[in-house]
């Protein structure tokens, strides 16, 4: 615990827990080692995340693979996750950084809320995590690039809202959809086909859900769904009420919905 | 060179206490109760926006009584000491015992180092599955801590508060029970039968929040309005 005599305390005093860190454990942050020079050796990667905004919030889903070289490093690994009770947060890239930022992200905004008795911006939540980005440059070059895609509700305006990403910690608003990973060329042409403005939430999960499936159709690295192991991809809706995790059966039958009519349909895509 | 005066070690630590005591006294009350429902926490507080109760981790909060800016720096230190724990553990590790040592450790230090003691009492209450498994520690200017069992009275008028909640406190209340039974309590001084909810600030730690409300964290902050429809329950 830090030296709770009122003087020291008042000029260290911040609401940001990764300052925090910085200041006291420096260790534990993700991105702040230097590394020596050389290859870092093939370790699992995160895949496609899309997200796209229905009428009266947002959703994003993942699909469930992780990827080392040519090998299927995970089937079960989860990617999307909730940054707080009104934003998601997906991501792309080396895995094991990017679940500790995520990590490190969802503390920051838990802490911030904890201290200052109050949520923070949902602009404010973007740039945050659009800092801990760019403290990851140095990993970036190294190869360890993580690349997330944020999306929340903004309770002033009353929309859901996106926001992605470059590697240097740059923050785009995106509209309508987006998708981020290696299938995200080709979730987003199929997003750019299937996406229709005020869509209902349902309507929703089963674009996403289809938009994934094309992505895996195409790109080795994708997972599409796996009816053997029970296996959907996860997907959180966002609106006035929080965010909300939809359960396994509803995408179990939604899956198996795309997959019983691209076979009727019979034909090559 | 001025010579210093020599005071005995027993004056010394007798004049600090006094010295908080008194300091203590003069503030407003603060009433932890633990109830079936959870944990409710109650505080004798005009202002809306300057909290004595707080929420320090997912089953954890925290209420103070005494000066304002000596508990506060002291509750952000117990966010930053259970958030660095979470965060480089695991959530569960972060317990209320643990956040209780570490006050007690700060508190006892600044009591016998620093040019004042703090005028503070606080209490951290930590909410588990079943009533049994609910922690509710006291901790006083010195460093003293204290495992107490129901309930945790602090501030000027503990003695004659703490008379009226273990009269009527049992555990089976539930959460507007605890509620009511606070608001009377803080008016033991006053003219009134209870304190009306508007004068009060007011939280709880809900039991088994995950299943019953969602969400891992259990402390929640109740407006005028909650309170207003919590009272209104049957009794």
């Amino acid at each position: 615990m830090q030296d709770p005599s009122t003087g020291p305390l008042a000029t260290q005093a911040t609401s940001s827990f990764t300052e925090h860190l910085q200041r006291s454990r420096p260790e534990l942050l993700p991105f702040s080692q230097s590394l020596p020079a050389g290859m870092v050796p093939s370790s699992p990667h995160a895949t496609t995340i899309v997200a796209l905004t229905y009428a009266g919030g947002v959703l994003m889903a993942g699909d469930r693979r992780a990827t080392m070289g040519n090998v299927i490093a995970s089937r079960h690994i989860e990617k999307v996750f909730p940054a707080d009770e009104y934003s998601v947060l997906g991501i792309a890239g080396t895995a094991g950084l990017a679940i500790d930022i995520t990590r490190l992200f969802q503390v920051e905004l838990e802490h911030y809320e904890k201290i200052e008795g109050t949520l923070l911006s949902l602009v404010g939540k973007a740039n945050r995590l659009g800092a801990m980005i760019r403290g990851n440059l140095p990993m970036a070059m190294q190869g360890m690039a993580v690349i997330p895609l944020f999306a929340g509700f903004d309770q002033v305006s009353g929309v859901g809202r996106l926001f992605s990403y470059d590697v240097t910690g740059g923050r785009y608003e995106e509209q309508e959809h987006h998708s981020v990973g290696s299938g995200s060329v080709f979730a987003r042409g199929a997003l750019k086909k299937l996406w229709k403005p005020n869509l209902s939430e349902e309507a929703a999960v089963a674009v996403a859900v289809e938009a994934l499936y094309d992505a895996a159709d195409d790109d080795s690295a994708t997972g599409g769904p796996d009816p053997v192991r029970q296996l959907w991809p996860v997907v959180y809706t966002v609106n006035r009420a929080g965010n909300r995790r939809v359960p396994e059966r509803d995408l179990a039958a939604i899956a198996g919905a795309i997959v019983e009519s691209r076979a009727i349909a019979g034909r090559e895509a | 060179m001025t010579q210093q005066f020599y005071v005995s070690p027993e004056q010394l630590m007798k004049d600090r206490a006094d010295f908080a005591r008194k300091g203590i006294a003069r503030g407003r009350s603060v009433v932890v109760i633990s109830c079936a429902d959870g944990i409710a926490l109650i505080a004798e507080n005009p202002s809306p926006s300057l909290h004595k109760i707080g929420e320090i981790y997912d089953k954890i909060a925290f209420a103070a009584v005494g000066k304002y800016n000596e508990f506060e720096s002291l509750r952000q230190a117990g966010v930053r000491y259970a958030d660095v724990r979470g965060y480089s553990y695991d959530r569960e590790d972060v317990t209320a015992r643990g956040l209780a040592s570490v006050y007690a450790q700060s508190l006892g230090a600044v009591f016998t180092a620093e040019q004042k003691p703090f005028e503070v009492e606080l209490a951290v209450a930590e909410v588990g599955l079943a009533q049994e498994q609910d922690h509710l520690y006291r901790l006083t200017f010195d460093g003293s801590i204290a495992d107490e069992n129901g309930f945790v009275v602090m501030g000027g008028l503990a003695d004659q508060i703490s008379d009226v909640v273990s009269g009527a406190w049992e555990p089976e209340l539930s959460l507007a029970g605890a509620m009511r039974l606070a608001l009377r309590a803080l008016a033991a001084d006053k003219e009134a039968d209870a304190l009306p909810s508007t004068a009060v600030e007011a939280a709880v730690l809900y039991r088994g929040s995950e299943s019953h409300r969602g969400s891992r964290r259990a402390f929640r902050r109740l407006l005028p309005e909650d309170m207003t429809l919590l009272l209104a329950e049957e009794a």
